[in-house]
């Protein structure tokens, strides 16, 4: 084929401008946050956990009735009037019931996540930092912490212990920490030869400083996936325990003890099970699919 | 390969050794003993006979040599609630059961979970697709208790399923009515697992050169899926089993309360709840032993089934 040259032109640069940037430099989260907003699903999910967590801290207080008020007039009736979710066995609110029992279930899945994020990128970040026989001892000791299975050591701490919200807290969290350990020593291992980190170690920066300042914060992105999937998995185990009667105890509650209770009743009443057990289910479904979000959003590598 | 299994044994015997060291410390920390609290009301010299007999009148540290000892020896000690019922009776008896459940609950996890994870890998965006999709977000979304408590409100005394029970005394064999609902309900995370990743792993491969290879070479459709697809993308998915074979163990903990059915997670929860302490040992360390052995069992069979898998001395 024969090609014309007059049919091209030479339209040149302009020297000035080679350089120019045209649109604002956007930095990691300003981005990351551009694609979460392209994701309707995750944003909904988004804004149903901010109503969730809003209902649930403030809720109590705006409700007409207390959760722990018994009106023995009004038992086990269905959703009516201003009693949204209807009444318990002995005539409590069950919609102020729900919104007491998330605040509970949500704090240990908050608090039980973030005292564990803190021990693991210790852990974690030691253990894929200094390498060598550290590691090999540190992860021996992983690897026996995660075939033990846990749900047995965290039932057996709170035989022992006081049952409560902290005791459930500390349990989950002395047999939950290992997998965020092996991820962050991975992480680490992989960042721990970068230019900025030989940098740091250059200006005699010393290794807590590193690990803290400069690896961690490099490996927010999959913390931040890892957490938002961590969450509801606390909030699993706690409605697990609850539903044994080993979590918390009355008249306090949470979500899994609102479904042991709406158990017993649940032929007759079954609103009584049904409100706590959508509860839960649309929570977590709502962490999954907020997580599958800012996967894709904070690490397009993981991207399928 | 010989290393290997040896290492994982040696590291099974370790972590076996943590579960009831651990447990032991647990139990003994809890403050008075079991004995005290059961018994104000018996006479002194009672007391007396009952501690010599438990040996808690002995120091901790014979105590513990004891307790390891008997655990070697396969001696799992005696219900201090029910005198005359000893632990291995207890297992011998209900450990059937929950294995009946568990074996049935992998079994249609597997089946389920392999069947449409495949046809929605093969055939994306297909309806069947969808319901992968939406099943997998349910089945991570919906706590095992909640979906028993679903299909028995849903099933229960209806179709000819008993709502609860297990109406067998041989435990291991029993109408397969009794078991279809709970070992559904146990399933429901493994189907939900399984066709997720199921389907994953065959889109990883669909894309592989080799497949591309294969159709050009002019393989047809059913020995190119059977041969080319299927071989190369279920190995992966073994990796998963071992996951689901704990997931399953420790859901028949609840799942088996719902049900009413006779094995040793009610069992546990029942000695939990009547502070039977020898037995909650024992049954700890049991319910360790299985979990750890499965485990064991996986990862070997997944060492020979994948020929990627090298032995090296492994190090990221």
């Amino acid at each position: 084929m024969l090609l014309d040259k007059n049919k091209f032109e030479l339209i040149g640069t302009i020297d000035a401008e080679a350089e120019k940037i045209n649109r604002p430099a956007i930095t990691y989260w300003q981005d990351a946050w551009r694609r979460l907003k392209k994701n309707p699903v995750a944003m909904l999910s988004l804004g149903f956990l901010i109503l969730v967590i809003l209902s649930c801290v403030f809720g109590p207080y705006i409700v007409p009735h207390k959760y722990d008020t018994q009106d023995y007039n009004l038992l086990d009736k269905s959703p009516f009037g201003n009693y949204w979710f209807g009444t318990d066995n002995v005539g409590r609110d069950l919609f102020a019931r729900v919104l007491i029992g998330g605040r509970v279930s949500l704090i240990i899945g908050f608090v039980g996540t973030a005292v564990e994020l803190v021990f693991g990128c210790i852990y974690g970040g030691i253990s894929g930092y200094f390498g060598g026989k550290i590691d090999t001892v540190l992860m021996r000791i992983v690897e026996v912490m995660a075939t033990i299975p846990y749900l047995i050591i965290v039932i057996l701490l709170l035989i022992v212990l006081p049952a409560g919200m902290g005791t459930l807290i500390l349990a989950l969290v002395i047999t939950g920490w290992t997998s965020i350990a092996r991820l962050i020593r991975g992480q680490v291992m992989q960042l721990k030869s970068s230019e900025y980190v030989m940098a740091a170690k250059a200006l005699g920066a010393s290794p807590s400083r590193i690990i803290l300042k400069h690896l961690i914060p490099n490996t927010i992105g999959v913390i931040i996936v890892y957490m938002s999937m961590d969450i509801p998995a606390y909030i699993f185990d706690e409605a697990f325990l609850s539903f044994l009667g080993l979590g918390i105890q009355p008249p306090n509650t949470s979500w899994g003890a609102l479904v042991f209770a709406g158990q017993g009743v649940m032929t007759n009443h079954p609103h009584e099970l049904i409100f706590p057990a959508v509860a839960i289910s649309l929570t977590i479904l709502a962490f999954n699919l907020l997580g599958d979000g800012l996967r894709d959003a904070l690490d397009p590598k993981l991207r399928q | 390969m010989t290393k290997y299994i040896l290492k994982r044994i040696g590291l099974m015997i370790v972590t076996l050794w943590v579960v009831a060291t651990l447990t032991f410390v647990l139990i003994n920390s809890i403050p008075g003993d079991p004995i005290m609290s059961k018994a104000r009301v018996l006479p002194e010299a009672t007391i007396k006979v009952i501690r010599e007999k438990y040996k808690l009148d002995q120091p901790m540290y014979i105590r513990y040599g004891d307790y390891i000892k008997n655990l070697v020896t396969g001696n799992m000690g005696e219900s201090i609630i029910y005198p005359g019922k000893s632990v291995n009776d207890i297992i011998k008896a209900e450990f059937p059961v929950t294995a009946r459940l568990g074996l049935q609950a992998i079994t249609f996890g597997l089946a389920i979970g392999l069947f449409l994870g495949i046809v929605a890998g093969l055939k994306r965006n297909s309806w069947i697709d969808y319901l992968v999709i939406l099943i997998a977000i349910l089945g991570v979304s919906i706590p095992s208790f909640v979906m028993a408590l679903l299909l028995q409100f849903g099933f229960g005394g209806k179709y000819g399923l008993p709502t609860v029970g297990w109406g067998s005394r041989t435990y291991f064999f029993t109408a397969f009515k009794y078991t279809l609902l709970p070992s559904l309900a146990l399933s429901f995370a493994s189907i939900a697992n399984f066709a997720r990743f199921t389907k994953s792993s065959i889109l990883d491969v669909v894309n592989q050169d080799y497949i591309l290879t294969a159709k050009a070479k002019g393989v047809s459709q059913i020995p190119l899926t059977l041969k080319h697809i299927l071989r190369n993308a279920l190995v992966p998915v073994l990796s998963v089993l071992g996951p689901r074979i704990a997931g399953v163990l420790m859901g028949s903990i609840v799942i088996e309360q719902i049900f009413a059915v006779p094995g040793i997670g009610r069992e546990l929860v029942n000695s939990i709840s009547n502070r039977d302490y020898t037995v909650i040992m024992s049954l700890t360390v049991f319910f360790a032993l299985i979990y750890i052995v499965a485990q064991l069992l996986v990862d070997i069979a997944y060492v020979i089934v994948d020929p990627k898998i090298k032995l090296t001395d492994s190090k990221e």
